[in-house]
């Protein structure tokens, strides 16, 4: 695993707070650095001033008017609640879990705080700063109380963290797509799902959803038998082996071939889809870290009486997982990078509601804007949680070894 | 251990394969009553074509052939919102009606005879007599497709469009350079921009995109026609109940514009005329005869109005002539059967 | 991991180890035809509804569509070749590809390691934006936002009236042989061998006297200092570049790129590259410091260094991850669908959506990839071991 090395050089040093010989030191040298700065300063400044004139004629209305586009698809106004509320109980679940397991205090309080703030300056409309303000409240309250409830029986409680992680899938799934009939949570159909609110639940879907598959995929490769040992590389091998879109537009193309009895909605096959792809690469993360696993731990386990399945999954599951959890956050980023291409196939995520805007005649000319936003949410998720993972590889001492 | 988990797997697959085996063929039943019984319908449509089916920004969708879908919602349930729209590319159109997961498809197809047999669908009355055409840049000085000769033409794929284009310049003997892309707007797009000299569709749509160019009047559509495009509602074969009620909720909308029944009079619309009694449900039972209420037709054109408030709202503001799509009465192709 | 368990005492048949396995897997099996089986019963039965046959034989039919670009092709030509075709432009936009991405995955790489603060900054800046937003998104960037916006025909930019750049794509001169190429070939052709005996010459003395003896930067000096002297040697240029002229709607003659084309190359380079900079400079980090160290201390300027120590050891650590990264550009090519450039996968498509023929023509597109895939790890894994070997 390649872990990031701060840059050993002299920026921080004391005797470097001298500007003139920072940049001496930092930018001229050697003479080919001296010669690399002056190209690179020379390109900044032939592209900065057309970049000044591009963000001057910028005209964010086109992202702003269509936000709620943007974010939700079509997904019914009079039923927004429900959207801030799935996000209020995700945001709260991390507020606890980052408490649990001995966040940094300053950051998530701090970030909560700064949320809140820019919620209530922001040019939000009452209900949504409403929202924004409780979620803001439900991660800091969340993490206090996570602490606390730490503090006070730490195995207990994180067991309890875990399940109530499991128990918000199904009751966030409830929450979106409501029943048929109900007052309360009418039924809201996943073709009225779209915009990022789509994005994330593919990708989310995609992961959770490969898991179990990946598991029993990684294993059987393992597995001493050879009919279940060439079953399983020959699925892992010829998924990896093909692109994504590919298996997406089987999905859409062939799963109503083989399964003529059902009707299967167009957002589901791409779940499928996803999930078969995003399974073999789940294999292959699983199987490095059921590598990494020493021997001596397994035959430990059988001295101790455990059987096949407990050995399982008390001892070699739970290390397994652990090494490899950065992986698997890499994984979800790439996956939810993936999650755009979608939008080829016809649904409306984050990229098909922007090009769908974009149609409009009366956004016309304004994909720079529109494809740039989209780029930056894409960024912030993918960024953030790349540097969380990096964060969660040197807390779990990881790569250390 | 290696069996235990030999065995896990087992039952893994071993359970899966039951599960779909066990939920063999299901009863075939009439589209009719799983749109009753869902409480609502599910319509396949376009999501980039201005004026025909189209996604605005409040979220909502708005168009000529979206107005169809809420006619039949409106028909069928009384509600012409109960209606969930499904976006589909040119290409998962068919499939997607073929297999179940739309009731009905508006979304301009092309009545075809490999489409009407091979395929497995059957057409509704047409509701939009259409022909492929080209657009150049007036500034070009194109006249004919002659003038057409070694041009990059921008074409949509997976469409019967590429195939005439194709056709068009074999027959002619004039050579060309084919610019495909799967998504309407990026053709046009890519056509604004200069990446080809013409760019060739249906010409409503060349109408309809032409109108929200930058600057419309750069662009001339050429007077040649090279193929016959009558668009209509597909729905799957064998289902002989459904397609009757949707050719029926095309037919009402001519019927009315016929009869100068508006969204605005037809709850009040009087009429010593027997065919328009028989119409508005008060003699005759038409609707009981479809499977549907008996004032089913005054709900459609209280929702969407008569053929020429459709195409009036949608396809007016974007300099479309009526066409071929007048009234036989005046000399057009819309023909409402005897409603008898 | 699995242990074997002890079955020394023969118990009840049951709980007889190897029985369970073998019985086990017989179920397995079973159980993976009976889904097969019902799999197909159930696509027959799909199929049926759809009105469609298995059949191979409409590859020979008419495709009756046109393609933009590629080898000879008319739309009289049959769907077969039309799918080959859309492999030829797969293939050519993939080792472009490849071979650009991994120019610009070096640079940036060890730009990052750079001991120019710009350098590294202007480095990470790249690779943190391409690496953390979805390709295809930039692949429409690169082509509504860069290359459709380019100037058109009459009003190309023009660099020193040789390549041209506008909205109908790139244009490039065309090196073509003139009466001395011939000549000059022939002349390569013994520098060549000159310059693989210089290689093995040094290659002797390294080894021999224990100390550098750059064989391969030897040998190259020889080739390029032949050619270039023969080159201008010769009476007349044994290459002439045909400059691409502005006739009629477009420009002819030289090479030209469509703008399909630059932008998925430019797209699939610019995000490679940097998923291939992170790599390298892993790789780089992973050399325990030692390694400098011990080398400095031996004498080893730092350049030196970096040639015969680091690199060599970074190398073996980075083929296997670079390896995925060209098989996933091959795979990301199929992404220009969005942009209408010709490759297999969007012409399958095409196939596909005009015939209705969906699963053998996706069964095509698989096998292909597979194929390809297939065949860069044989390469990759040879070379990797050829490698091994040379240095251990």
């Amino acid at each position: 695993m390649v872990r990031p090395v701060p840059a050993t050089t002299a920026t921080t040093s004391p005797e470097t707070a001298n500007p003139i010989r920072w940049i001496r030191k930092n930018l001229f040298n050697t003479w080919y650095n001296s010669l690399l700065t002056v190209a690179a300063v020379a390109a900044l400044a032939a592209l900065a001033p057309r970049l000044a004139r591009w963000a001057w004629h910028a005209d964010w209305a086109v992202v702003s008017a269509n936000m709620t586009l943007l974010l939700t698809g079509t997904y019914p106004r009079d039923q927004l609640w429900r959207l801030w509320a799935a996000l209020l109980t995700v945001m709260s679940l991390f507020g606890l879990s980052a408490g649990a397991w001995r966040g940094n205090p300053r950051r998530w309080i701090g970030a909560a705080a700064v949320a809140a703030m820019l919620a209530t300056t922001g040019p939000f409309q009452a209900p949504a700063r409403g929202w924004l303000l409780g979620t803001c409240a439900g991660v800091a309250a969340g993490f206090m109380l996570g602490r606390g409830l730490t503090a006070w029986r730490r195995a207990l409680w994180r067991r309890v963290l875990v399940a109530l992680w499991v128990v918000s899938v199904p009751w966030i799934y409830l929450l979106l797509h409501g029943w048929a009939g109900s007052s309360w949570l009418p039924r809201v159909g996943p073709s009225a799902w779209g915009g990022l609110t789509l994005t994330l639940v593919l990708a989310i879907v995609g992961i959770v959803a490969s898991f179990p598959l990946g598991i029993l995929l990684a294993l059987g490769r393992r597995s001493r038998l050879p009919a279940i040992r060439w079953v399983c590389t020959a699925y892992i091998e010829c998924v990896r082996g093909v692109p994504l879109i590919s298996i997406l537009f089987m999905a859409q193309v062939l799963l109503p071939i083989f399964l003529p009895d059902y009707r299967i909605e167009h957002v589901v096959r791409a779940m499928v889809g996803i999930t078969l792809f995003s399974a073999a690469y789940m294999a292959e993360n699983v199987r490095g870290g059921l590598q990494g696993v020493p021997r001596g731990q397994i035959e430990a386990a059988h001295a101790l009486g455990l059987n096949g399945i407990q050995t399982l999954a008390l001892i070699v599951l739970p290390q397994a997982l652990r090494a490899v959890l950065p992986a698997i956050v890499g994984q979800f980023i790439s996956l939810l990078k993936d999650t755009s291409l979608v939008a080829v196939v016809g649904l409306l995520e984050l990229l098909g509601i922007a090009r769908s805007v974009l149609a409009n005649p009366t956004w016309l000319g304004r994909q720079a804007e529109v494809y740039l936003f989209v780029a930056m949410v894409y960024f912030i998720f993918s960024f953030s949680m790349s540097s969380a993972s990096r964060r969660l590889e040197r807390a779990l001492g990881l790569g250390e070894r | 251990m290696a069996q235990r988990r030999v065995w896990l797997l087992v039952t893994v697959v071993v359970g899966t394969v039951l599960t779909l085996a066990s939920t063999a063929a299901l009863a075939q039943q009439s589209t009719l009553d799983v749109v009753r019984a869902r409480g609502h319908l599910v319509c396949g449509v376009n999501n980039g074509l201005p004026g025909f089916g189209y996604l605005e920004s409040d979220g909502s969708w708005s168009g000529f052939d979206i107005d169809y879908c809420r006619a039949v919602a409106a028909a069928v349930l009384g509600d012409p919102n109960a209606v969930e729209f499904v976006p589909l590319t040119a290409a998962e159109r068919f499939i997607a009606l073929q297999t179940g997961e739309i009731d009905v498809l508006i979304r301009n197809a092309t009545w075809t005879l490999v489409r009407d047999t091979d395929l497995g669908l059957n057409f509704a009355p047409v509701t939009f007599f259409d022909g492929q055409g080209f657009m150049v840049p007036r500034d070009l000085g194109v006249t004919s497709l002659e003038d057409l000769a070694g041009a990059s033409i921008c074409v949509t794929s997976g469409t019967t469009t590429e195939l005439n284009l194709a056709d068009a310049f074999r027959a002619r003997g004039l050579p060309f350079t084919p610019v495909v892309f799967e998504e309407i707007d990026t053709v046009y797009r890519a056509y604004e921009q200069g990446r080809c000299d013409a760019v060739t569709s249906d010409k409503s749509q060349l109408a309809g995109r032409r109108a929200i160019m930058a600057d419309p009047e750069a662009h001339v559509i050429l007077d040649e026609t090279i193929s016959k495009e009558p668009l209509a509602p597909v729905v799957r074969h064998g289902d002989d109940r459904w397609y009757d009620v949707v050719s029926w909720v095309v037919y009402a909308t001519f019927f009315a514009e016929e009869k100068g029944i508006t969204s605005q009079n037809v709850t009040t619309f009087q009429s010593p005329d027997p065919d328009v009694q028989r119409f508005l449900g008060q003699t005759g039972g038409l609707g009981a005869m479809l499977g549907l209420s008996n004032d089913w037709a005054i709900k459609v054109i209280q929702a969407v109005g008569n053929y020429a408030e459709i195409f009036d709202r949608n396809l007016g503001p974007l300099g479309l002539p009526r066409g071929l799509n007048r009234q036989w009465t005046d000399g057009g192709l819309l023909y409402a059967m005897p409603f008898r | 991991m699995a242990v074997q368990l002890s079955t020394g005492r023969r118990g009840a048949l049951w709980r007889d180890a190897r029985v369970l396995a073998v019985a086990g897997q017989i179920v397995f099996v079973l159980a993976i035809v009976l889904l097969a089986a019902l799999a197909y019963a159930n696509m027959m039965r799909g199929l049926e509804r759809l009105g469609l046959r298995l059949q191979l034989g409409f590859l020979s039919l008419e495709a009756g569509f046109g393609i933009s670009e590629g080898i000879a092709y008319n739309p009289g030509d049959s769907y077969g070749r039309a799918f080959v075709v859309g492999v030829v432009n797969t293939l050519r936009v993939s080792v472009a590809g490849i071979i650009l991405a991994t120019v610009v995955g070096l640079l940036v790489g060890i730009g990052r390691l750079s001991s120019n603060w710009l350098i590294r900054f202007l480095s990470t800046v790249y690779v943190e934006t391409f690496r953390n937003t979805p390709l295809l998104l930039q692949l429409i960037f690169w082509y509504t936002g860069v290359i459709l916006k380019l100037p058109p025909v009459r009003q190309s930019l023009s660099v020193a009236d040789r390549v041209y750049l506008n909205q109908r794509g790139v244009f490039l001169p065309r090196p073509v042989p003139s009466e001395t190429f011939a000549l000059w070939a022939w002349t390569l052709v013994a520098c060549v061998a000159a310059a693989a005996a210089v290689y093995a010459w040094r290659r002797r003395v390294a080894l021999r006297e224990d100390r550098p003896g750059f064989p391969f930067a030897a040998a190259a000096g020889v080739l390029v200092a032949g050619a270039a002297i023969s080159w201008f040697a010769l009476p007349s240029a044994p290459l002439e570049w045909q400059v691409p002229v502005l006739q009629g709607f477009n420009f002819r003659g030289g090479i030209q790129l469509s703008p399909e084309f630059a932008a998925l190359l430019l797209g699939l380079v610019l995000y490679t590259g940097a998923f291939i900079a992170e790599v390298v400079r892993g790789g780089i980090q992973s050399i325990p410091k030692g390694q400098w160290e011990a080398a400095q201390s031996l004498g080893l300027r730092p350049g030196m260094t970096m040639y015969l120590v680091i690199l060599p050891q970074a190398l073996r650590i980075i083929i296997p991850p670079v390896t995925s990264q060209y098989l996933n550009l091959v795979k990301n090519s199929s992404l220009s669908t969005a942009i209408g450039f010709p490759d297999m996968f969007n012409i399958g498509v095409t196939i596909m959506n005009q015939t209705g023929q969906s699963l053998p023509v996706f069964g095509l597109i698989m096998a292909t990839y597979l194929s390809f895939s297939l065949v860069t790890a044989l390469i990759m894994n040879w070379y990797n071991r050829r490698f091994r070997l040379v240095e251990r």
